[in-house]
């Protein structure tokens, strides 16, 4: 029912996590792959408010600290994906209302999110490059969340739309029985 | 977490609306993460989360393998595919079978470029004398984790364990940082905390290579000469000069040229820019030096003695 529902978004995460570093590898430029992780949480908050993007946050941020090959200070990740679960709940009513708007909050929560890492590791001393390198990357992360922006985020929206009336069904059921 | 402290009694009077809900959730995963980058930050060498590390490895490091292998035939453009599982299989065999493997594939110029990558493998392996598993990159770090690593499909049931030199045909990739049963970490070259011994062709100056942080086309070292008075040379060669027992790098395996020297006006040091031999968009196959009597799962290629 519920553990389902949860078992079909873990797995959903953990496809977006392994897709970002395995296949998308071969198309990226300068290193530099689309944010996919970041984008299903962006996606998961606008559909279901600031609460929820902040748990998928955190946890799509800890399995991207914990998978290998990461080798960085773990939690790192896992911060700047709950600001970015929460802030683009936050949004949630106006980027509803279009495509276009989600695919904007998609834009300035890759951005968020990719400086909030830098900046973390930039206190950290953690694998920290010159600030103009790091400003490419990040430049070059959002327009790559910008160019797929537009495909997944109506494919995502559908996905998480099919995930939840199976759960209220689950719900009802046993109600039902009683 | 979050779902432990939701049913503490609430400070504000009446239910909680949604929002409250949402800030504190907020709140409490700030504080979670924050807790967390402390634990492994403050630790260093033996972080509390290693377990939880190595746990996620062994579930995802194998799902990475596998998802490599379904979307190889799509990267190979052109390939012959079904020979490519077979080529992993067969190479401790692949000496002995260098030319029927050549006629079998030759239709292929991916397969081919991978033959030639093994090729220059087991080449390697007669010329340094050191024994070594071959392994496949099956994923690779995202730049903007600001770190450049890559996941390899061999691990410790192949006698692969942390500290390893990696190299492959071209020269140094990097070394082992993690290991779980299947898979491997390797830290490249590149990274901007790689630090390698390194020493120079002609003169035999030694130094530290530190890594640039990028991978891409403009990836480069710079070298610390640890005598300032030695001026390094252009397209001078640079080797590893290796640590006590190989760890983390083992000796002679060349690293990169040369490629311009800057001299700091306020320092009287001189850093060389160093161009690493090895493509570090392109990795496929790799070695990873293993002492000569590791046993597991994969063969062992040593100089001298093919299988």
């Amino acid at each position: 029912m519920s553990a389902l529902r949860a078992a079909a978004l873990a797995a959903l995460v953990g496809l977006a996590v392994v897709a970002q570093v395995v296949v998308f590898r071969y198309v990226a430029l300068d290193g530099v792959v689309p944010d996919l992780a970041l984008i299903l949480v962006v996606v998961a908050a606008i559909d279901r408010g600031p609460q929820f993007g902040a748990l998928l946050g955190f946890g799509a941020g800890l399995l991207l600290d914990l998978a290998p090959p990461a080798d960085h200070v773990a939690g790192r990740w896992a911060l700047a994906l709950v600001v970015v679960g929460y802030l683009s709940g936050r949004v949630r009513q106006d980027a509803r209302s279009s495509t276009l708007t989600a695919v904007l909050v998609v834009g300035a929560a890759s951005f968020v999110g990719t400086s909030l890492y830098a900046f973390s590791g930039s206190v950290l001393g953690d694998g920290a490059l010159p600030a103009d390198q790091m400003l490419r990357i990040i430049v070059t992360s959002v327009l790559w969340d910008l160019l797929l922006a537009p495909l997944l985020v109506p494919l995502l929206l559908w996905i998480l739309g099919a995930l939840r009336p199976a759960r209220e069904r689950a719900v009802r059921e046993p109600v039902r029985v009683s | 977490m979050a779902r432990r402290s939701g049913s503490r009694p609430s400070r504000w009077s009446g239910p909680p609306t949604s929002d409250q809900r949402a800030r504190r959730t907020f709140a409490l995963l700030v504080l979670a993460a924050l807790t967390v980058i402390t634990l492994d930050a403050r630790a260093g060498d033996s972080s509390p989360l290693d377990p939880v590390r190595r746990v996620v490895g062994e579930v995802v490091g194998p799902a990475e393998s596998a998802t490599a292998t379904a979307f190889r035939p799509f990267t190979d453009i052109g390939g012959a595919f079904r020979t490519n599982h077979g080529l992993r299989e067969d190479i401790a065999r692949l000496t002995s079978e260098n030319a029927t493997l050549r006629g079998r594939i030759a239709s292929s110029p991916v397969d081919q470029k991978r033959l030639a990558e093994l090729d220059g493998l087991t080449r390697t392996v007669a010329d340094t004398g050191y024994s070594m598993v071959a392994a496949r990159v099956v994923a690779m770090g995202p730049m903007q984790s600001f770190s450049r690593t890559v996941t390899i499909d061999a691990g410790t049931s192949s006698g692969v364990r942390t500290d390893m030199t990696v190299l492959n045909s071209d020269g140094l990739v990097g070394r082992v940082v993690r290991a779980t049963r299947s898979n491997a970490t390797v830290l490249l070259i590149v990274d901007s905390d790689s630090v390698v011994g390194g020493r120079l062709g002609t003169d035999l100056e030694v130094g530290f290579l530190r890594g640039r942080g990028s991978a891409d086309n403009t990836g480069r070292l710079t070298l610390d000469l640890v005598d300032d008075s030695v001026e390094p040379s252009k397209d001078d060669l640079v080797v590893t000069w290796g640590s006590k027992d190989g760890v983390p790098y083992v000796a002679g395996i060349p690293i990169g040229r040369v490629e311009s020297v800057v001299s700091t006006p306020r320092q009287s040091s001189r850093l060389a820019v160093v161009k690493p031999f090895v493509d570090f968009t392109a990795l496929d196959v790799v070695g990873v030096v293993v002492p000569k009597d590791t046993e597991g799962d994969r063969p062992v290629l040593t100089a001298g003695a093919p299988k």
